[in-house]
């Protein structure tokens, strides 16, 4: 047996940087063009390129180029987001933008472990998104804890919220655990409606962050420039949907992922191998709602408004959407999934009125032509993992 | 054959299974000794997996007992029952066809690794050692049953044969060096060659592993009489003839039991 020594044959680097690079000016043209006819062919030639670079080999030399360099790709992609930036800088509606993607990428990261690893269908992510996003403005009430806490006990929150739920969805098979999700989901905007003590259908108002001394309402001053404030934004939803990607795709390249992945598959052979079922769903529900809660928090504190309007089922569906149209899965999908689906509505004015038809088209659409969502899933090597 | 040491692994006692109206297993006595390989033979619905269920944990008994060593078993879940040291394969194949061998394979050793959500997020270098041993051990295994296996290691086990699915589905079963080992049908889908060639690979393994005990269910009756040191037929959920092959196959009640089927 010749054991496999890592072969050291170096593949080239360059297709990462057109990835990277391409994804940056595409990001940046979706962003900034507002005329529609333009938006139009912006988004027909994304998809044309993407198409190509799948067929003629690109993806794969990029992605063996990624996984041998991970952290030039992370490098790249510092800067490549760095100079999205730059570019929009003074641009406060396409910053907002970009932050909301980034909030809705990470939520859908959570409801990828949830879903796309562990199986557990989850129909609430807004309304546990909304749990973090309420503690956030129920605390600011009190006033007195630091954000950073504000934001994490957005998190805890929804964890606990859901640990409530975790008895039904744990002990109803199938359809049942999701149903009990939708449930919650729609009764979350029905409790928040009828009371007062939440603030009722008129919502709440809350602060916006300040984190360690800096105050996210300031714009940025920096070699010269002036980046509008919502730049704060973008950069902190920017590192934690990055933490969220690092920190999920360990998870996916752990033993945990294995775990999850067999009892989504098969839970007779898992637990006649051992595995506690119901241990590997908890953790996995857990980490889904903290990420929505905590993304949440941050969304309620970007926005200064919350209101039940904003975490409706409808929203929660939305949520699903993306991680389908992503690819069930894989943690790169949410990432264009999500853009897709938050901008298009923002951008295309005559779609906002028949948003969730348009989702339903869109998702039809895509899932024809491709089965296995924008990003199919690979097969785990775990062997190739040397080091995070 | 191997040298039966008299101590027994697995017991069970007045062990009955019922769904419904149907009593799958009824009163049910069984020893299975210290390292010995046992078989469980008897016509189609006689109980033979509704056995290999109830005593892993996938059914739960409706009365009787199961003791595993010294420990009661009987209400147990499944996870916990795998922690003493029980495996096994299905008689029809479990694999998760979408992950890779390795990731199958690793299951079986689960219960050796360590879950641990800080050792297999931070401590990357330790997992990954501990990943590059199970790989290692996957290999050998493999190696055994198929030297062209080891290099589909990573390959998704739906790519694989029936055949091969098979030897993965055994060498899962093995490499958590369990005590007892649970055979359901392994001959299922095979032609009478490859059955050999597989049932020869096992008993190599089980040579080199030492002292693992097996239970074997198989219609494959001359498989049965190379490789086991004793059998149980079960009919109607009732053990109706216990003993060495060549005398429990003369046996008149278990005749009749097969010809009464055929
Ligand atoms: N999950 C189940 N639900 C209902 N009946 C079952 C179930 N599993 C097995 N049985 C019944 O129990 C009897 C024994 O089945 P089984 O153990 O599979 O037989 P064998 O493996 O010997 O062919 C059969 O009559 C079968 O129909
Ligand atoms: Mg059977």
């Amino acid at each position: 047996m010749t054991p496999t020594s890592r072969t050291l044959v170096r593949v080239p680097v360059w297709p990462l940087f057109v990835a990277v690079a391409f994804a940056a000016v595409a990001l940046t043209a979706l962003v900034l063009i507002e005329n529609q006819k333009l938006l139009g062919a912006a988004l027909a030639i994304t998809a044309a390129v993407c198409f190509c670079a799948a067929r003629f080999g690109g993806v794969a030399a990029m992605e063996v180029a990624a996984s041998e360099n991970p952290w030039l790709l992370r490098g790249l992609i510092t800067v490549a987001s760095l100079a999205v930036i730059f570019v929009l800088r003074d641009d406060n509606f396409g910053l907002l933008m970009l932050a909301t993607v980034l909030i809705y990428a990470t939520i859908c990261l959570g409801l990828t472990v949830q879903m796309g690893y562990a199986g557990l269908t989850n129909f609430a992510a807004a309304a546990f998104a909304g749990t973090g996003g309420y503690t956030a403005a129920m605390l600011g009430r009190q006033g007195g804890l630091p954000d950073a806490l504000v934001l994490v006990c957005g998190g805890l929150v929804a964890v606990f919220i859901g640990s409530l739920l975790i008895l039904p969805v744990l002990r109803t098979r199938g359809h049942y655990g999701a149903l009990t999700t939708m449930a919650f989901g729609v009764m979350f905007n029905v409790f928040l409606d009828a009371n007062d003590f939440f603030g009722g259908p008129q919502g709440l108002k809350l602060p916006g962050i300040n984190l360690f001394g800096w105050d996210f309402t300031n714009d940025i001053h920096i070699f010269g420039l002036v980046l509008s404030s919502y730049v704060n934004y973008v950069i902190l939803t920017g590192i934690l949907t990055a933490l969220a990607m690092i920190f999920v795709g360990l998870l996916d390249r752990s033993w945990v992922g294995v775990w999850f992945d067999v009892v989504r598959l098969d839970e007779t052979a898992a637990s006649v191998f051992g595995l506690k079922i119901a241990y590997w769903k908890v953790l996995a529900f857990t980490i889904g709602n903290f990420l929505a809660g905590l993304m949440g928090a941050v969304y309620a504190k970007m926005t200064g408004f919350i209101a039940p309007a904003n975490f409706t089922f409808g929203d929660s569906l939305v949520m699903v959407s993306i991680v389908i149209l992503g690819g069930i899965g894989n943690r790169w999908g949410v990432l264009p999934a999500a853009l897709i689906v938050v901008l298009l509505p923002e951008k295309l004015q005559f779609i906002q009125e028949y948003r969730l038809i348009f989702y339903a088209v869109l998702v039809i659409a895509i899932l024809t032509m491709r089965p296995d969502g924008l990003v199919a899933r690979r097969v785990r090597k775990l062997h190739t993992e040397t080091s995070a | 054959m191997t040298s039966l040491s008299s101590d027994v692994l697995l017991e069970s006692r007045g062990l009955t299974v019922r769904f419904g109206g149907l009593f799958a297993l009824n009163e049910l006595n069984i020893d299975v000794r210290n390292g010995e390989v046992l078989g469980l033979i008897g016509p189609n619905g006689s109980g033979k997996t509704t056995f290999l269920n109830v005593i892993s944990g996938v059914y739960s008994a409706s009365a009787g007992k199961i003791l595993l060593g010294d420990i009661d078993i009987t209400r147990e879940k499944a996870h916990n029952i795998s922690s003493c040291g029980l495996s096994r394969t299905f008689q029809r194949s479990r694999l998760c066809l979408s992950l890779s061998v390795f990731d199958n394979i690793a299951l079986g050793a689960q219960r050796t690794l360590n879950n641990g959500l800080w050792h297999n997020i931070v401590q990357r270098k330790s997992f990954a050692a501990e990943a590059q041993k199970i790989a290692d051990e996957a290999r050998e295994l493999l190696h055994v049953f198929n030297p062209a296996l080891p290099d589909k290691l990573f390959d998704p086990a739906i790519s694989l044969g029936m055949i091969d699915r098979r030897r993965v589905e055994i060498c899962r079963a093995l490499i958590g060096k369990p005590k007892l080992v649970l055979l359901d049908e392994p001959s299922a889908g095979m032609t009478h060659d490859e059955t050999d060639q597989v049932v020869d690979e096992i008993l190599g393994i089980r040579k080199s592993l030492g002292g693992l005990t097996i239970i074997i269910v198989e219609h494959e009756m001359g498989l049965i009489e190379r490789v086991t040191d004793r059998c149980v037929v079960l009919n109607y959920g009732k053990k109706i003839c216990e003993g060495k092959f060549r005398d429990v196959a003369a046996d008149p009640v278990v005749r009749e039991a097969y010809l009464g089927q055929a």
